[in-house]
């Protein structure tokens, strides 16, 4: 048997993981509610953020290429959705996701193409790596840092959508675009916006996720993306505090599971296991709005 | 009149396909690269015919097609090892549990039909979804199939993350095209049958099929299921090609590719679909292999020529093809002799425009 110790330590694990999946997720949830449209590519943007990571550091300080990754993940998040979803406002629901996977299939390719497709080692930002100690234990700061920076950002981001022009802009447009447009909302001006809280929050993640993990592979955005995903079903679609209360269960659980090396094989497969659970038992997720559809 | 001249012309493509098929055959490319493409382009034909059948004809975006690749590969594979090879196949796991082993074909039925017995659970749940919740859920569902798999503890039945060879494989190139052929034909069978046009009916307006006495979810299943099973049977296709099958490659990269081609190909066009398929099966394998390698003319090095920049351009080419030519190859167009009669008769449309012209100006008079 395990001592206790050894509990909270996974738990504290869970917790740090569950956090990045938050900030990931929170990206799913707003493009969906606004566009309807599963952003295939967002766990792409994740991990190309990691690589600008690697290339910039290569050549300045770490401090002064945290911003750049910021600016240009931004950057990357807006220009696909000028590029690729953009032209097919008006197209069915069907071509979209089929761009969006598009989109997806590009950026891995170009970071394999890139890279040589081989995985290459995250640069070490000393203030989140270093390691603290707290009563017996002895973690990395980022685990500490993760969570709470997380809260601050999802407190803000909430902040913003509840009490701002813009955020209420948001909400306008996604609940019914065309009213937004006749009511004076620059439909496309919030759909960017949207998009750039969206990258900014996966290249946090990615700052903190690869820190943790210390290397990044071409493919390595596709799985947090699609678990971020789940979470964002998982607290229903288009609510944030939703999408990171999903998160924190999603991470708090895989943890677990893949401590026991008998069932670590599953700790993918039971995220997608509680999606069709939820799917099936809750549509709507935990607190989504329930859709009727209009003939 | 015509339509017997169609056949005819149907008939005579046919027998040339066969007849060059049977000359490679028999012949020195056997081993060549034009011969791996054309095996490999026939088994990626009935994947995409069959993902199409779903995607294109139904209109349910599912992406669990490597799923369902996966558990026909597998079936395949864990019926047909012979006795004597399990030993040595499942070594790790004291030659496992199955100790018999069936004949090719009834494998490959097999294959199928394990692969529509999953669909039919997984559809009890998932089908009552709608589309982006759909397509997430089947693309998870093959998540979870992939890890069940590769599970130690089913080891002794799937022989757990570790490789299944030395099944029986087919010897001739016919073999991939003839079951190829027969199950897209089947599938044509069903698509023009009254369950086709319902399955149509559904793609255009649920709700409108609904009212005209559509019993949505019995042919949302009986797509699914049909789709999966032609989905198990291209995996046992794909395991035979590959003469060896691990599950850790059916991952949904796979069925990207294969929506890729759909994609390119036209969504809701067989034809579109088989054309596609022997498309980006030879750009990919053979036509666009140059870009992968450095090239040089005279001293000068050719830029960006290298590992990886045919999988670049390839994306690329797809982005455009969604971006501006959405429609794909065909369309929701078939293969038609009429199309091409007309072509070789009026290849630009100019005669088709001024006659419409002359109609339009006779009227006004």
């Amino acid at each position: 048997m395990h001592d206790f110790s050894y509990y909270i330590q996974l738990l504290l694990a869970g917790i740090t993981v569950g956090s990045l999946y938050a900030l990931i997720a929170i990206g799913y949830t707003m493009v969906y509610g606004i566009l309807r449209l599963i952003n295939f590519a967002h766990g792409d943007i994740f991990m190309a953020a990691g690589f600008f990571m690697i290339f910039i550091s290569s050549t300045t300080s770490i401090y002064v290429s945290l911003p750049i990754v910021l600016i240009l993940t931004v950057i990357l998040g807006v220009a696909v959705e000028r590029v690729a979803y953009r032209p097919l406002r008006e197209a069915p629901r069907m071509s979209v996701m089929i761009s969006a996977i598009g989109v997806s299939y590009l950026l891995q390719n170009f970071a394999t193409y890139y890279t040589g497709g081989l995985a290459r080692p995250y640069p070490v930002i000393p203030f989140l790596t270093r390691e603290v100690t707290i009563g017996s234990m002895t973690v990395k700061a980022l685990t500490i840092i993760t969570p709470v920076l997380t809260v601050i950002l999802v407190v803000a981001l909430v902040l913003l959508i509840n009490r701002t022009k813009i955020g209420m802009a948001m909400r306008a447009v996604a609940k019914d675009q065309n009213t937004a447009r006749l009511m004076g909302i620059k439909i496309n001006n919030v759909i960017s916006i949207t998009f750039v809280i969206g990258s900014f929050l996966a290249a946090v993640g990615s700052i903190l996720y690869f820190s943790n993990y210390e290397q990044v592979t071409p493919t390595a955005g596709a799985m947090p993306g699609l678990k971020a995903f789940v979470a964002a079903v998982f607290g229903g679609i288009g609510s944030i505090p939703g999408a990171v209360l999903g998160a924190y269960v999603i991470g708090i659980v895989e943890t677990f599971i893949k401590a026991n090396s008998d069932y670590a094989i599953f700790s993918n497969a039971f995220t997608f296991a509680l999606l069709i659970v939820i799917l099936v038992f809750r549509p709507h997720g935990l607190f989504g709005e329930k859709l009727a559809e209009k003939v | 009149m015509k339509q017997k001249r169609y056949l005819l012309y149907s008939l005579l493509l046919a027998a040339l396909i066969l007849a060059a098929l049977i000359a490679i055959d028999n012949s020195s490319l056997k081993s060549s690269m034009l011969s791996t493409i054309l095996q490999k382009g026939a088994i990626y034909a009935l994947l995409a015919v069959s993902m199409n059948l779903l995607n294109g004809f139904t209109g349910l975006f599912s992406l669990g097609q490597a799923g369902f690749m996966l558990l026909g590969a597998y079936t395949y594979a864990i019926l047909t090892i012979p006795v004597e090879a399990r030993r040595a196949v499942y070594q790790y796991f004291d030659g496992g549990l199955v100790q018999f082993s069936v004949p090719v074909l009834v494998g490959i039925i097999a294959a199928g039909l394990v692969a529509a017995i999953f669909a039919f659970l997984i559809g009890l749940p998932v089908l009552r979804l709608k589309s982006d919740y759909l397509a997430i859920a089947t693309l998870g569902f093959a998540e979870i199939i992939r890890a069940l798999i590769q599970w130690n503890t089913l080891g002794p039945i799937t022989n757990g993350s570790n490789i299944l060879r030395k099944f029986p494989t087919y010897s001739s190139l016919l073999f991939p095209f003839a079951v190829s052929a027969v199950c897209i034909g089947l599938i044509v069978l069903l698509i023009r049958s009254s369950y086709g046009r319902a399955f149509k009916a559904i793609r255009e307006d649920e709700i409108a099929a609904e009212a005209m006495g559509i019993n949505l979810a019995k042919h949302k299943m009986m797509a699914f299921c049909t789709s999966s099973f032609f989905a198990g049977v291209g995996g046992a296709m794909l395991a035979m090609f590959q003469q060896s099958v691990q599950a850790k490659y059916f991952t949904s990269a796979m069925t990207y590719e294969i929506l890729l081609i759909v994609v390119i190909g036209g969504i809701g066009s067989v034809t579109g679909s088989i054309i596609s398929s022997f498309l980006f099966v030879a750009c990919s394998e053979w036509w666009l292999r140059f870009l992968d390698a450095e090239h040089y003319i005279g001293k000068f090095k050719v830029p960006l020529l290298r590992s990886g920049f045919r999988m670049v351009v390839f994306s690329i080419v797809i982005m455009v093809i969604v971006l501006f030519y959405r429609r794909g190859i065909m369309g929701t167009n078939e293969f038609s002799w009429r199309a091409i009669e007309k072509f070789f008769k009026d290849p630009f449309g100019r005669k088709a425009r001024e006659e419409e012209r002359k109609k339009v100006t006779t009227s006004h008079e």
